[in-house]
């Protein structure tokens, strides 16, 4: 039931990902005559031919201590400020510094940029900046022929090629004939254009990634003045770092500019995207803010209960950062008490949140379980990274859906949320805290490391027009006797009330010992248990949410792709791919893990073949399998990476030609 | 009790009257074993928490799991039974979310020293506004008799036949390393001396533990016999009191004292030695002696123990500094606009 295709194979070519809706593709188009300049601060003269491009796929690699990450990110900004439509894939190893120059050591950060819109980072990069031999020899298998590379020669020493493994000087012997090769030796250049600074040489070294984003940034007509601002913030406290790094930045423009190593450079006009205003996100931002909004527009404080992990650490510092929005963050001794302090808060009225990935939420499981059981709302953020144990803590999986379905002792059901893209975590925030508050539940938000550190524009939302969630505190006896019972349920949600400390006449026990019906007294009754562990279910299976939509322009559609999470972005540009070419196929995407989607039997049996990819082994088409009896097909890959459109794409072509293949029988 | 009485409840709101331990009471069953310590500590917190004139409202319980941890649903306030050995994270997060809750915290050995140590000790060094009162009865009761990490060296239970190989937690020099600022001791037994060493707890800013020795007469009778035994009991516990040289036995015969090497021991008081006996500082700023003298009995047969508060100390409440840099922030960057901080600061309009 499970298929493995290496992806490398898989790959195709600078085309290879998704190309524009219908038509296009990624292929440098004809040189036209410098047009004006780009927004923000580019010179307006260019002496040098340009050519437009509809999209351009750039990997920043070099060591971990090179500030790849922070390149690729300042790229991202100017290229959002520039209003193209964005994508990227963050990708770094667990260490904080990997012996320098090493195969494990290398940190990547790619960037996929178009004039429309767009869904993955990219199958295949079309310029790789490499900053030394390792960043090369790890990324070289991913680029198609005729791919740029940008390498910095000054690392290219014999023994840094020795170090991994390179046999004879890669920029010397030949062997990348295939590609546009740019040699440039980024330390000498950054050095000279720093030897006024009056900084030590081994701190204005450092500056060489500023010169490497310069030289980018000119051949993709980037706008510089939002990074020569950011860098003075930065570095605010060392003014002459921040001059230096400007000053790089900017000998890496006119480098570009002047010398005769780039004859072109490129132009990838803004996309059209619809109307409003916009700004980029990454995942986890999205998410923080959604649950400050979550907090606003309940009237809830949040409380963050919490301990540091991969890759959810950030919502944590985002948040610790909004303590004038009345936000309490509470770093706690252990993942225990990080649920333990948020179910705390929540009894006393807050909205009580939990921030973590797998490993967290193994060892939360048993809070989970009694927050199910006293009924109070609870968000358990679960941020999920490759496992089992540890892992992979700084890549992608998503293989903690039966961990959030089931992973508790006895019958604890728990609603699943989960986002598709990084934007849309802000919007599964709000949905994840309106479910927990109106059912009185703990609610599982299954993010990802992709959807956590990619990020792409974000249309900002208008404040009034975010779901108000009510907290409908009781406030009153609920019987006419005057008596109060804890766990005398609201017929239409079965959610009981939410009574808070302080409230007079309402005092109440609860526990985790198995409560009678209404009283919430303890009882070892059989019956009741039974009706408890009914009634539990049922309410979370009468969770109101959004039916699934599905996406079959012609109707004649046979072959459904079903996913969940952030397999949106390249199963949506396989599904793009397979229709440029002819073929029929169906694309619907889970939000909601449990409950399921009302309609969502009934679509799932409309369909010959439904095909789930997933990064796990399968663990979405086993519910579905479970609970609807079709015979979902899995596709599946734990490479800690996200899938490849081009590899997507040839999996549904392959469902649909079975299809075929069956009629001719 | 005036305001000033109980500086730990300035924030929570007062009762309208007077109250009495019957407002306390639930009306459910007490189902503790017939004769168990616990229903003298029920009594005795109920009545005492009348004292503190308080909302009733205003009060919750946490407990975690075990016999003690059943109190909650006696006591006529809030109330949240746990899970094992959580109850100091959750009431941490309560409290420090709320600071107009008067929080307690029922636990017992197993509970708060085996699986939740690691709760209690940092509970402890945050100082959470948190009375703690850990019921140490030296064995695990629920669970039927296993040895807890208070029992002697060498307890022969259903889960160590030939004899436990754990040396013992002593809770108080446990607490005491862990930063608490509060740490007392009393015995289920003597109502008046329980209800005098809660007073100083709910008095106290900050985490307050309170180890009750607490008779399990099911699977570890008598454990505390000679602190009970009204023929050994003078000679066996030393009652600590602020500001009085400590001193214990029949017509307090005994006092300790401290030696060249700065240890502490105890002798008899004579004429010459009696100037002296050490006099009792709860508030001193060092721990040092507080930990001396959580370790002046004699471990196999509990003479010499210490009772009362060994320690109390004024160091800021971990609630309150979280509530301040809440409005620290607001008061520096106005109250959050949701609009501002989604738009952010490096916008484009698409039109």
């Amino acid at each position: 039931m499970t298929s493995q295709v290496d992806q490398s194979e898989a790959v195709d070519g600078p085309d290879g990902d998704e190309s524009r809706p219908g038509s296009g593709d990624g292929r440098p188009g004809a040189a036209v005559p410098a047009g004006p300049a780009a927004p923000g601060g580019s010179p307006p003269r260019r002496s040098k031919p340009i050519r437009r491009l509809d999209r351009v796929i750039i990997r920043f690699a070099g060591d971990s201590g090179d500030g790849m990450q922070l390149t690729g990110d300042r790229f991202t900004s100017e290229t959002a400020s520039f209003g193209n439509d964005l994508s990227t894939l963050p990708n770094f190893p667990a260490e904080i510094r990997a012996p320098a120059g090493t195969l494990p050591g290398v940190s990547s950060f790619q960037l996929h940029f178009a004039d429309h819109d767009i869904l993955t980072p990219g199958d295949a990069p079309n310029v790789l900046v490499a900053m030394n031999p390792a960043a090369l020899k790890a990324n070289l298998a991913d680029l198609p022929r005729g791919a740029e590379i940008i390498v910095n020669t000054d690392e290219f020493t014999k023994r840094a090629l020795t170090k991994v493994g390179y046999a004879a000087d890669p920029l010397a012997d030949g062997s990348l004939e295939a590609y546009h090769l740019h040699k440039v030796p980024l330390t000498t250049l950054t050095l000279e254009a720093l030897k006024d600074s009056g900084l030590a040489r081994k701190d204005a070294e450092r500056a060489k990634n500023m010169f490497a984003l310069g030289l980018l940034s000119w051949m993709y007509h980037r706008p510089t003045r939002g990074t020569e601002t950011f860098l003075r913030s930065k570095f605010a406290k060392k003014p002459q770092i921040a001059e230096a790094n400007i000053s790089a930045f900017k000998a890496g423009w006119n480098f570009g500019e002047t010398t005769e190593t780039f004859a072109v450079s490129y132009e990838v006009p803004p996309a059209k995207l619809p109307a409003g205003r916009y700004r980029n996100i990454s995942g986890n931002l999205a998410l923080s803010y959604g649950l400050i909004a979550a907090a606003e527009r309940s009237g809830l404080p949040l409380y963050l209960g919490s301990y540091p992990i991969t890759p959810a650490s950030d919502i944590l510092h985002e948040l610790s950062r909004h303590k004038n929005f009345g936000v309490r963050t509470f770093q706690a001794e252990d993942e225990i008490a990080g649920i333990g302090a948020a179910l705390g808060a929540a009894f006393g009225g807050a909205l009580g949140v939990t921030t973590t990935s797998g490993p967290g939420v193994a060892l939360k499981s048993e809070t989970i379980g009694l927050a199910v059981s006293l009924e109070l709302p609870l968000l358990i953020v679960d941020i999920q990274r490759g496992g089992p144990s540890t892992g992979l803590p700084t890549k992608t999986e998503q293989a903690d859906l039966l961990q959030a379905m089931f992973g508790r002792n006895g019958e604890a059901p728990v609603p699943i949320v989960a986002p598709a893209t990084p934007a849309e975590c802000f919007d599964a925030a709000l949905e994840a805290a309106r479910i927990a508050v109106t059912y009185r539940t703990p609610v599982f938000l299954l993010s990802d490391g992709y959807l956590a550190n990619g990020s792409e524009p974000w249309r900002i939302p208008e404040v009034d027009g975010l779901p108000e969630i009510d907290p409908d505190f009781a406030t009153g006896p609920n019987r006419e006797d005057g008596a109060f019972w804890p766990y005398l349920r609201d017929p239409k949600t079965l959610a009981r009330p939410w009574a808070l400390p302080g409230t007079p006449g309402l005092e109440h026990r609860i526990g985790g010992i198995e409560k009678q019906d209404g009283t919430g007294n303890i009882s070892y009754d059989p019956a009741n248990h039974d009706f408890m562990v009914r009634t539990r279910q049922a309410k979370v299976d009468g969770i109101a949410v959004p039916e699934v939509e599905v996406d079959d322009p012609s109707g004649e559609a046979r072959v459904l792709v079903l996913g969940w999470g952030s397999t949106y972005g390249p199963i949506t540009a396989a599904v793009r791919r397979v229709r440029a070419d002819g073929g029929e196929v169906a694309q619907a995407h889970l939000r909601n893990l449990n409950p399921f989607p009302a309609n969502l039997g009934a679509v799932l049996r409309s369909y010959e073949k439904v095909v789930v990819p997933e990064m796990n082994l399968g663990q979405l088409a086993l519910l579905l399998r479970a609970k609807y009896l079709v015979d979902a097909e899995s596709y599946n890959q734990v490479r800690g990476l996200p899938f490849k459109a081009a590899q997507l794409a040839d999996v549904l072509s392959a469902a649909i030609g079975t299809l075929d293949e069956e009629d001719h029988r | 009790m005036s305001e000033s009485g109980f500086p730990s409840l300035h924030l929570v709101p007062k009762a309208e009257g007077p109250q009495s331990a019957r407002d306390f009471k639930t009306d459910q069953e007490v189902r503790w074993c017939p004769g168990c310590g616990d229903y003298a500590v029920l009594a005795a917190v109920q009545g005492f928490m009348p004292e503190l004139g308080i909302k009733r409202e205003n009060t919750v319980f946490v407990s975690g799991i075990g016999c003690s941890s059943r109190f909650p649903y006696y006591m006529n306030t809030y109330g949240v039974h746990s899970i094992h050995g959580r109850a100091p994270a959750i009431a941490t997060g309560l409290a420090s979310a709320r600071q107009d809750l008067s929080v307690w915290v029922v636990t017992g050995d197993g509970d708060a020293l085996s699986i939740g140590g690691n709760h209690l000790i940092h509970a402890l060094r945050r100082n959470v506004n948190l009375k703690i009162l850990l019921f140490n009865n030296r064995i695990y009761g629920l669970t039927k008799g296993q040895y807890s990490p208070t029992s002697e060296l060498g307890k022969i239970t259903k889960s160590t036949p030939m004899g436990s190989l754990d040396a013992p937690f002593n809770p108080l020099s446990l607490a005491i390393g862990a930063e608490a600022s509060f740490v007392a001791r009393t015995i289920d037994s003597d109502r008046q001396h329980l209800q005098s060493v809660l007073r100083a707890a709910a008095a106290h800013e900050g985490t307050a533990l309170v180890e009750i020795y607490q008779n399990c007469n099911i699977f570890n009778d008598g454990a505390f016999e000679a602190l009970k035994e009204p023929g050994t009991r003078d000679e066996a516990l030393i009652r600590l009191e602020h500001g009085q040289p400590i001193r214990y036995g029949t017509d307090l015969a005994g006092g300790v004292f401290r030696g060249p090497d700065g240890e502490l021991f105890t002798a008899p008081v004579t004429a010459d030695n009696e100037a002296d006996v050490l006099v009792h500082d709860a508030h001193a700023a060092s721990p040092a002696t507080a930990f001396a003298l959580s370790r002046i009995a004699d471990a196999d047969t509990l003479h010499h123990t210490p009772i009362g508060v060994l320690r109390d100390v004024r160091r800021p409440v971990y609630g309150e500094l979280m509530a301040s840099q809440l409005a620290t922030a607001a008061a520096h960057r106005g109250p959050g606009d949701l609009a501002t901080l989604l738009a952010g600061n490096d916008t484009w309009t698409v039109d």
